[in-house]
């Protein structure tokens, strides 16, 4: 019982972290049509830029200079390469994303060398802010878990209660209304796309710390981003929360618990095989739940597909 | 027009020919190892200590056979096993007999083979492969050959030294072996359990479990089990990425007992470590940097940083792979010759400057030698990794270390 409580804040902090990634993603989405491949590049940016800055300024400085870095970088992408890209269709688009993604892992390779770099949490979050059954749940983790509800909170006010809010979504959904109403709409849309990638730049900074600093960083995290908002629904918000917390929770529990794939069949009827050394399926039989738990969300992301193509939450049918 | 083409390819051919008769007297050595994608970073390091090996150690002290030069020169494999055969292709027609090789097993695994190939097909252009960092064990068992010699340690002898630790700690009781889920992970939680149920069969395994490599973000779930398992001390083979994110984790989330690896040293991973790391992470290896085992070792390291201020010397076995080389070709009389200068290297020993002998066994080239457990720590650190004041001390040594392990080696040696 203890541990369910573990690993449900621990599930809790990877999937928030997950959802920092997934909300903009999903907003820029909605914005541009297409799936923006750079968009963990910037999460590794965000960490970069937050580890340079912590050394001459401190963590906090960080937390609070890299993120409009970024978002000022994404915006800048936004005006000066897809919006010139966009005139010409999807596809040139989303190569110009990907060819993005490569050009900023070079980049970090080059400026910042292709090891580890040390980015460390900040001394004064490095206790113990409880400790469950003798599982303690460092304050870093508490940490994280307010900055990305703040920031979900935030978002969700500033899109459904103020003005500003309505005219993002109704420039989301219905461009050329909007525009004729006088609205700027290409100025939102570079707003929406720098808001997007300041979210990934924060929790770049967040997460540097904890998950490590490294060129690969992106790499590692981005499929499972796009994972969360095709599960979620393409350009919902509610959808990539739900989605995200739920990879978060799958893959943790998936982790924590041994279940072996010997248990599942036998429990669906399907006895053992008598001789299990030169059986075809012998690798299949011998599976754990740790060994595939990151495997995991691609899976249910195929189910959703063929279940429901639009996603948990999505309105568009494509 | 034909005709000047002609005249032009061949005057152009003829002074290639004579721009490398012009350098024909450098020994040169090949270099296969990723240079470019994800693991530049320690392919372009091995290259820089080879380099840097070949000109302290050799060529300021007037070379080999009274006079001629090492040469070190790069291939970029990409760490690909298809790429490295086409690069040994290219060595090969550039005129060169010795090979070094070290990141993956499943390219020295190609090597080997292309090289047995090569030398049986063409005994004009014969080549040796030295094999400064591979450590699958099939490499000297099952898979040997005449050509192939290891200077580091394999997986199993290092698995020896790490067991040898941890059975003398009576308070070891529970032992968690995670790695990643790919052969060399497999291998090492193999070897754990045959060697820890060998020497102290009062352990109990509470947790012998793989991650899919190269995939997981978080460790904190398996951490929790760690903890969870009052595990006594952690055994994995993990490097790069997973074993910075493991370890950091699992010291994050409370465990304080010993972690015994392989690769958690340089390239950056020390510096990120830092003081998390500090009585936690132990690493098995060999040559000694902390304590300088000599002078002559600390002067190599010196002269190592003065050259390469960001660059760590994290595998001191390149050194000896360079010193055997030059002793092999001094007593063979010729570089040229490769089956004279494997049988000086065959059997011989060799005392290195970084402490004790290196014994090449005959059986199944493999080198033997001294093996360390070191512990990551700032305290007595005279040549710190990374430019961090953390780098890793010896805190116990194994003379000699598995000197009659068995090998299912058949040795083939030309006549």
């Amino acid at each position: 019982m203890d541990l369910i409580l573990v690993n449900l804040i621990d599930g809790l902090v990877t999937g928030l972290l997950l959802f920092m990634l997934s909300a903009g993603l999903t907003l820029i989405f909605s914005m541009m049509g297409v799936l923006n491949f750079a968009h963990a590049s910037f999460y590794m940016l965000g960490a970069y830029f937050a580890y340079s800055i912590s050394l001459a300024l401190g963590f906090w400085m960080g937390l609070l200079l890299a993120p409009l870095i970024v978002g000022v970088a994404g915006a800048m992408v936004e005006r000066y390469g897809l919006r010139r890209v966009h005139q010409y269709g999807h596809v040139p688009e989303l190569i110009f994303t990907f060819g993005l993604a490569l050009l900023i892992e070079e980049l970090v390779q080059f400026v910042w060398g292709k090891n580890h770099v040390p980015y460390n949490a900040p001394e004064i979050l490095e206790f113990t802010a409880f400790a469950i059954a003798g599982n303690s749940i460092p304050a870093y983790k508490i940490f994280m878990i307010f900055i990305s509800i703040g920031i979900f909170v935030g978002l969700l006010y500033i899109l459904t209660k103020t003005r500003v809010g309505m005219i993002i979504q109704a420039a989301l959904s219905y461009p050329r209304t909007v525009e004729a109403l006088g609205h700027n709409v290409p100025l939102i849309f570079m707003g929406v796309f720098g808001v997007g990638t300041a979210l990934a730049g924060v929790a770049g900074v967040i997460a540097g710390p904890v998950l490590s600093t490294f060129p690969g960083m992106g790499f590692v995290l981005g499929p499972i981003v796009f994972v969360a908002i095709v599960i979620g629904g393409l350009g919902s918000l509610w959808g990539a929360l739900v989605a995200s917390l739920l990879i978060g929770w799958m893959t943790t529990f998936a982790k924590s618990y041994n279940i072996e794939m010997e248990n599942i069949l036998n429990g669906i009827g399907i006895a053992t095989p008598d001789n299990m050394d030169d059986n075809l399926f012998r690798d299949f039989w011998s599976l754990t739940s740790p060994q595939i738990a990151d495997i995991l969300p691609y899976v249910l992301m195929v189910l959703i597909l063929i279940v429901r193509p639009a996603g948990l939450f999505g309105k568009r049918t494509q | 027009m034909k005709n000047i083409t002609k005249l032009g390819a061949v005057s152009a051919l003829s002074l290639i020919i004579g721009a490398s008769a012009a350098f024909a007297e450098n020994i040169k050595i090949a270099f296969i190892d990723p240079l470019s994608g994800p693991f530049a970073s320690t392919g372009t390091n091995g290259l820089h200590q080879f380099e840097f090996s070949a000109d302290y150690q050799i060529n300021q002290n007037g070379g080999v056979l009274g006079g001629t030069m090492f040469e070190v020169v790069g291939f970029d494999n990409k760490i690909s096993p298809k790429e490295s055969l086409i690069q040994l292709q290219v060595a090969i027609d550039q005129g060169i007999r010795f090979i070094v090789q070290g990141n993956s097993s499943g390219v020295a695994n190609a090597l080997t083979e292309a090289v047995d190939k090569h030398n049986r097909r063409n005994p004009d252009s014969r080549v040796l492969f030295l094999n400064y960092a591979a450590v699958d064990p099939a490499l000297t068992n099952d898979k040997c050959n005449f050509w192939h010699f290891r200077f580091d340690a394999h997986a199993d002898m290092k698995m020896d030294a790490i067991t040898d630790s941890i059975a003398e700690d009576e308070g070891i009781k529970n032992v968690y072996v995670i790695g990643q889920d790919y052969s060399f992970g497999k291998a090492v939680a193999d070897a754990a359990v045959k060697y820890l149920g060998e020497k102290r069969p009062d352990i109990t395994m509470v947790g012998n479990e793989l991650h899919p490599i190269g995939k997981v973000n978080d460790f904190t779930p398996y951490s929790r089990k760690i903890v969870n398992a009052g595990t006594d001390a952690v055994i994995t083979g993990n490097w790069g990425a997973d074993m910075l994110g493991l370890g950091k984790s699992i010291i994050e989330n409370g465990y304080t007992g010993p972690i015994y690896t392989y690769y958690a040293a340089g390239s950056g991973i020390t510096a990120a470590f830092g003081e998390s790391g500090k009585g936690s992470i132990r690493l098995v290896g060999e040559g000694q940097v902390n304590p300088a085992p000599s002078e002559e070792a600390r002067a190599y390291y010196n002269a190592f940083k003065a050259k390469y201020p960001d660059g760590n010397i994290d595998q001191t076995r390149i050194s000896n792979t360079i010193g055997m080389l030059a002793a092999a070709i001094e007593e063979a009389g010729t570089a040229d010759d490769v089956v004279a200068v494997a049988n000086a290297l065959s059997g011989m020993e060799y005392e290195t400057i970084w402490g004790g002998k290196i014994l090449m066994r005959e059986s199944d080239h493999q080198a033997i030698q001294d093996l360390h457990i070191f512990e990551h720590t700032n305290e007595g650190i005279e040549f710190p990794y990374d430019n961090s004041e953390y780098g890793v001390r010896v805190i116990k040594t194994i003379p000699m270390a598995s000197a009659n392990i068995e090998t299912t080696c058949q040795m083939k040696v030309p006549s």
